[in-house]
């Protein structure tokens, strides 16, 4: 299994480079990955997204699919692609340390 | 942490191995039937093209124009007749009210696993930034104006006009 070393932490990830475990996340290893996905500077507003990704993947045990992201975290489908242009369905859950969602929508 | 600490890190971005495909970084999907069932397929992929940072460009033509009618956009149906995967004898399809109860049966399902309407999917499409076009002489055919459209379509084009706007893409036709 391949390892990266993020912000002086070395984490385990899978071939295309989500966390393979959530727990070895930390908010450094976030704004490196992010960086690292040419998602940047991070602002209030990514923050939002990708805490809104972790405390709902803590609590549903699945990553959350971009329109649950968008119905419920607070910030809207076209808010989420100006954050994530390169796209959002992928990359938020990558910076916030969770798997790929399995979700089509 | 410090941009210091951070610099490092984009030296040590991954880089697909030199043999590797190509990636995907434009589809063009054309939806060419009106049926429930055949509505989502071409939308879920055009949406799972954007979620994934690839263009999309969607171009509905003949039946598919239903998928972008305001009048039947809401009232799409399952195929009962013709259709070999329904669990009974195409005979029975044909009779009233089949048509409308698996209808109704595949729309449950639909939002019991939370997947949007085709109206949702269309709007979530529109915000996501792909391209939604008419077909110009499906329109034509059936006396469809752009007024006589959902919003979300951005122009009415024609076959040439679809390639020229699908440089570089992938093309489905559904």
């Amino acid at each position: 299994m391949p390892t990266r070393d993020y912000a002086g932490r070395t984490v385990r990830t899978n071939e295309e480079g989500f966390l393979v475990d959530a727990h070895e996340w930390t908010r450094e290893v976030g704004e490196a990955i992010a960086r690292e996905a040419g998602v940047w500077p991070l602002t209030d507003a990514h923050w939002k997204v990708i805490d809104f990704c972790r405390a709902d993947a803590e609590r549903e045990g699945a990553s959350p699919g971009l329109r649950r992201i968008a119905k419920t975290s607070g910030v809207d489908m076209k808010a989420l692609y100006q954050l994530f242009p390169k796209g959002p369905g992928k990359l938020a859950a990558r910076i916030a340390g969770l798997p790929k969602p399995q979700g089509c929508v | 942490m410090s941009t210091q600490t951070l610099e490092p890190e984009v030296a040590a971005a991954p880089q697909p191995a030199a043999n590797a495909p190509e990636p995907i970084t434009r589809v063009s999907i054309i939806c060419s039937k009106g049926t429930l069932d055949m509505a989502y397929p071409g939308l879920v992929l055009a949406n799972a093209a954007r979620m994934s940072g690839i263009e999309a460009t969607l171009f509905f033509t003949f039946w598919g124009l239903d998928l972008v009618t305001e009048k039947t956009v809401d009232r799409l149906h399952v195929s009962t007749v013709g259709n070999p995967s329904m669990p009974f004898p195409t005979m029975l399809g044909g009779l009233p009210g089949m048509e409308a109860l698996a209808s109704s049966m595949m729309k449950k399902e639909i939002a019991k696993l939370e997947i949007p309407t085709i109206r949702e999917m269309l709007k979530d499409l529109s915000d996501a930034g792909a391209h939604l076009y008419a077909c110009r002489m499906a329109m034509d055919m059936f006396h469809r104006t752009k007024a006589d459209l959902v919003p979300e379509v951005e122009d009415v084009i024609s076959a040439m006009d679809f390639y020229d706007k699908s440089a570089g893409a992938q093309i489905i036709f559904i």
